[in-house]
């Protein structure tokens, strides 16, 4: 057996690492637990970020990027690795725009661009509505070569069940195929995870319903580090619906669309919850509808940035009980406008909205709510510092001015060095939305599919290296004892008997696997979101609780040997139970306000006590994580306060959205 | 896109789909859809049916139904039951996982209503798993055929590496609009269950001479518009020439009917149909 490298994932990042490391002739198994064209990274929209030739023209430059980014996470990134990914962007787009991606084009043929929030410039690239699929689909072509040739073996449908870890080095995984439910261990010399988010924890989110986050929660359960797990992005407008919250753009706020919920108001201004919250809208009068948002900002109005509109959405809904029909959600109207005007402009997300609710914006408001879009917190992972190093940090760059360094590669982070996005395991790396580096607390929009891309094509050399010259070099996994292998498979063998053997005819809430996954979600959202306090994060350590002893009796309702879903569902339930107490216990931590990361009680950001990672290591005594901040590297720029979203009274404009998708 | 300002919609399935937006406008919430499956416990063992009541609520789709159906799986016999296997993913119909046939026609179960499919109350939705490839469970079937026979045509373009060496062809957008629409495609394998010529072959050996599907045949144009991707031009085409190929299809344009994405697939079988042609004449001349 050759050296073997282990990918975890066939999203963008799994497949870019895939590419990459077969590329340099290694081997490589690839799992995932969909055929990985179906990956969650289908579902980006926006776009991609990076420096282009008429922005750089214009003064843009990587520079710039990195300094967006890192001042959009509200400086939580540790900022070499963001300055790397700024410099590496342009070329990743020109590898894609090579792969075949069909990227928009101006008239001239060239790459056209968009603007996009966080950014006066227009540097991000895109593909109709659905860059994230045709990256990945492009991605997905070039895996499907090298299958092809024999250098990626895929095991799609199969679960990642837990590393194998032997000396204190990540040899290989145990897996479960999904459909005949075998468990059987498997060798690498590295095993790279590239699985995603975990919006699923929050029951529904904008992400797809594989992202569970319980193979990032395996890892962390088997001693990898949890960095930042409280920065959680919620977007502000999504479309509610039973199974899964799907996007609505911004835009439609962009276009006049009006944000109400029915009331009664008050003689002394006050408005309380009206009686028939869930009539027909149009049948609602004009003074009983609360346009909160244009009356408690009346100079922006329904244009307020989007932190602070998914805080007031929030606080109607949760702590106001006055979303429409007594539901967590709001109206978001355009029906005052032209409809000839409204298909012109927003045809295409109106679209997505009718397709799913059955409702035509056009005539009827849209019922909105924020939903839960992106872990910026995941595995913890290490990097080797590059060749830009100037003796005390800059001041946050001013958009347009000469950029200080000529990027180039290797200033951000060495390149292929070994340590590069290696979590504290050695051999186990983590590339992607598991990653919990680049984007701080906080990420700007179409950043996400540029870091997925960098951590497979330029980390997946630190992999490489890693065989060549790290521990593998002297001992080969091939050539390891079969012993830690065989005791991992045993124990993943006894909790699926064990769960098997569970089966009851009488599904009790009390130990039903989906009954405590809802009120997990229902839980994670009120207490772990927009709004937070202590008060409200320790009454959610005790759900928390009290969900994980339910979960450890967990009953299935299908005792089958042949792909049995719910015993892979009740599994993952159990182990994002793991995630959500990290989430909770970050937040109740960080007693401050950064980013995505809102605390009543501690509304402002306090840089000496908290400008410093979150990380959780798992606590196998108390089945929860200990918290720890540690020292981050911010020696490239100064923190400077994060202002955009600040309402300034004397301009009419505001600044842009710190994201879009 | 909205191409009509009026709720009144247009084009083929218009008539269906204005009974459609009827249904919705009727449908009460809290009504009671019996939900209907075909079910089965694996490769080889016997099918069944079972029927499940469910309470609607607003917006629900057949997944939400079927997520509800799993939390307590009692059949309207009073019949415990196991929770329904299903295949799902992004649930906004991009990832093509949750393809099933609904009512006897071939979709997506992410964005199928039931206000639509089963306005009032007491109406039973049908729910079979696809028939063209081979089952794993109730409603899961395996489609790694559909993949192979992307592998078939060589649909990627042949890079030299990733290593940085500049950008890709510049390209008119024209010609990006109308590759963008062709690589819209998400595998979902709607074209292939609705295509006569595309029969269930479990026997993986037949695979290569086997219709390869609207679905490839669009994916070699695709790749054949390619500036790069044009050097595998002639192997994609020696692909559609064989067995199994473009000349297999039967012109029953039922795959255009069908496809989601309104991907204009019968116009890619005519121009490959062309290309295998002009292709077979080239070669014949110079043998």
């Amino acid at each position: 057996m050759a050296q073997r490298v282990i990918v975890v994932g066939g999203g963008l990042a799994g497949l870019a690492a895939s590419v990459r490391i077969a590329e340099a002739g290694l081997s490589v198994d690839l799992f995932s637990l969909v055929p990985v064209k179906r990956s969650h990274s289908v579902c980006a929209q926006g776009g991609i970020n990076a420096c282009n030739e008429v922005a750089r023209q214009q003064g843009y430059s990587e520079y710039e990027h990195f300094d967006e980014t890192v001042y959009g996470g509200d400086f939580l990134a540790d900022q070499h690795p963001v300055l790397e990914m700024a410099n590496w962007a342009p070329r990743i787009i020109d590898l894609l725009d090579r792969m075949g991606v069909p990227f928009n084009r101006t008239s001239e043929g060239y790459r056209d661009l968009r603007l996009f929030g966080g950014s006066l410039f227009k540097r991000t690239h895109f593909a109709g509505a659905t860059t994230g699929q045709q990256l990945l689909y492009a991605l997905d072509e070039q895996t499907r070569r090298y299958e092809s040739e024999g250098k990626v073996t895929k095991y799609e449908y199969w679960e990642f069940l837990g590393p194998v870890i032997h000396d204190g080095r990540a040899v290989g995984i145990v897996a479960q195929d999904l459909r005949t439910m075998q468990i059987r261990a498997f060798r690498a010399d590295a095993v790279v995870m590239a699985t995603g988010g975990c919006g699923l924890v929050y029951g529904k989110s904008t992400n797809s319903i594989i992202c569970t986050g319980a193979a990032a929660a395996r890892c962390y359960q088997a001693g990898a580090w949890y960095g930042n797990p409280e920065m959680i992005q919620v977007h502000p407008t999504a479309i509610p619906g039973s199974d899964k919250l799907r996007l609505m753009s911004e835009s439609a706020r962009g276009e006049g669309g009006r944000v109400w919920v029915p009331g009664i108001k008050q003689a002394d201004g006050t408005w309380t919850k009206h009686p028939k919250t869930g009539a027909d809208p149009k049948t609602i009068p004009a003074n009983e509808r609360y346009y909160f948002l244009e009356e408690k900002y009346p100079a922006y109005g329904n244009i307020v940035p989007r932190d602070i509109a998914t805080r007031e959405i929030f606080d109607i809904c949760v702590n106001h009980g006055m979303g429409v029909a007594g539901e967590n959600q709001v109206y978001l109207d355009l029906t005052h406008r032209d409809p000839d005007y409204l298909a012109r402009k927003l045809g295409g997300i109106l679209e997505i909205y009718e397709k799913f609710v059955g409702d035509d914006p056009k005539f009827t408001p849209m019922r909105i709510f924020p939903a839960v879009h992106y872990s910026m917190g995941g595995l913890w992972t290490q990097f080797t510092k590059g060749s830009y190093n100037p003796s005390e940090p800059r001041t946050k760059h001013k958009s347009g001015a000469a950029a200080p360094i000529q990027a180039a590669v290797g200033q951000g982070m060495a390149y292929g060095e070994i340590n590069n996005m290696q979590t504290n395991v050695q051999g186990l790396y983590a590339f992607g939305e598991v990653n919990f580096a680049f984007h701080g607390a906080n990420r700007l929009g179409a950043n996400a599919l540029l870091s997925c891309l960098f951590d497979g094509l330029f980390s997946g050399m630190s992999v490489v290296n890693y065989l060549k010259d790290g521990a593998p070099s002297k001992a080969p996994a091939e050539g390891l004892p079969s012993q830690p292998y065989d005791d991992s498979v045993k124990a993943e063998q006894n909790r699926v008997n064990a769960l098997l053997n569970s089966v009851t005819p009488n599904a009790e809430p009390e130990t039903n696997p989906y009954a405590i996954h809802k009120e997990l979600g229902v839980e994670m959202t009120a207490a772990c979101t927009v709004v937070k306090s202590e008060a409200r994060l320790k009454q959610c350590l005790a759900k928390l609780g009290e969900l994980k002893d339910r979960a450890s009796r967990i009953r299935l309702g299908d005792n089958a040997s042949w792909t049995n879903q719910t015993l892979s569902y009740a599994r993952a339930v159990q182990d994002m139970l793991s995630v959500a107490d990290a989430i909770a216990q970050g937040s109740i931590q960080r007693k401050e306000s950064r980013g995505a990361h809102y605390r009543t009680d501690f509304p402002e950001r306090d840089d000496a006590q908290f400008l410093k990672t979150t990380v959780a290591r798992w606590d196998p005594a108390s089945r929860g994580a200990l918290i720890a901040f540690e020292e981050m590297d911010h020696t490239l720029i100064k923190p400077a306060a994060r202002t955009y979203g600040k309402v300034d009274k004397t301009s009419k404009k505001p600044e842009p959205a710190a994201s879009h998708t | 896109m909205i191409t009509s300002l009026t709720n009144a919609p247009a084009g083929p399935h218009a008539k269906e789909l204005a009974q459609r937006a009827a249904n919705r406008r009727n449908a009460k919430v809290g009504r009671t859809v019996m939900v209907k499956v075909q079910r089965c416990d694996g490769p080889g063992k016997a099918s069944r049916w079972e029927t499940f009541k469910v309470t609607t609520e607003r917006g629900m789709n057949v997944i939400s139904a079927l997520q509800q159906i799993a939390g307590n799986p009692v059949t309207t016999d009073g019949k415990k039951t196991t929770p329904v296997v299903w295949n799902s993913g992004c649930l906004e119909e991009v990832c093509g996982a949750c393809t099933m046939v609904i009512n006897g026609k071939v979709r997506q179960s992410c964005s199928c209503l039931l206000d639509d499919y089963a306005p009032n109350e007491g109406d039973t939705i049908t729910l079979e798993p696809m028939s063209k490839f081979p089952i794993i469970r109730d409603l899961w079937v395996d489609r790694e055929r559909l993949f192979h026979n992307l592998r078939r045509v060589k649909a990627w373009v042949p890079i030299d590496g990733t290593y940085n060496l500049g950008p890709g062809p510049r390209e008119h957008p024209k010609d990006q609009e109308i590759r963008y629409k062709m690589s819209e495609c998400m595998s979902c394998g709607c074209c292939l269950e609705a295509c006569p010529q595309f029969n269930l072959e479990a026997d993986e050996s037949k695979w290569d001479t086997s219709f390869i599907g609207a679905h490839a045949i669009n994916q070699a144009r695709l790749f054949n518009m390619h500036a790069t991707g044009k050097e595998l031009a002639m192997e994609r085409l020696d692909a559609l020439m064989g067995p199994g190929g473009v000349s297999d299809c039967g012109n029953a344009q039922n795959c255009v009917k069908v496809c989601p994405k309104s991907i204009p697939l019968t116009e890619s079988i005519a121009a490959m149909g062309r290309a295998v042609t002009l292709a077979s004449f080239t070669k014949f001349f110079r043998s």
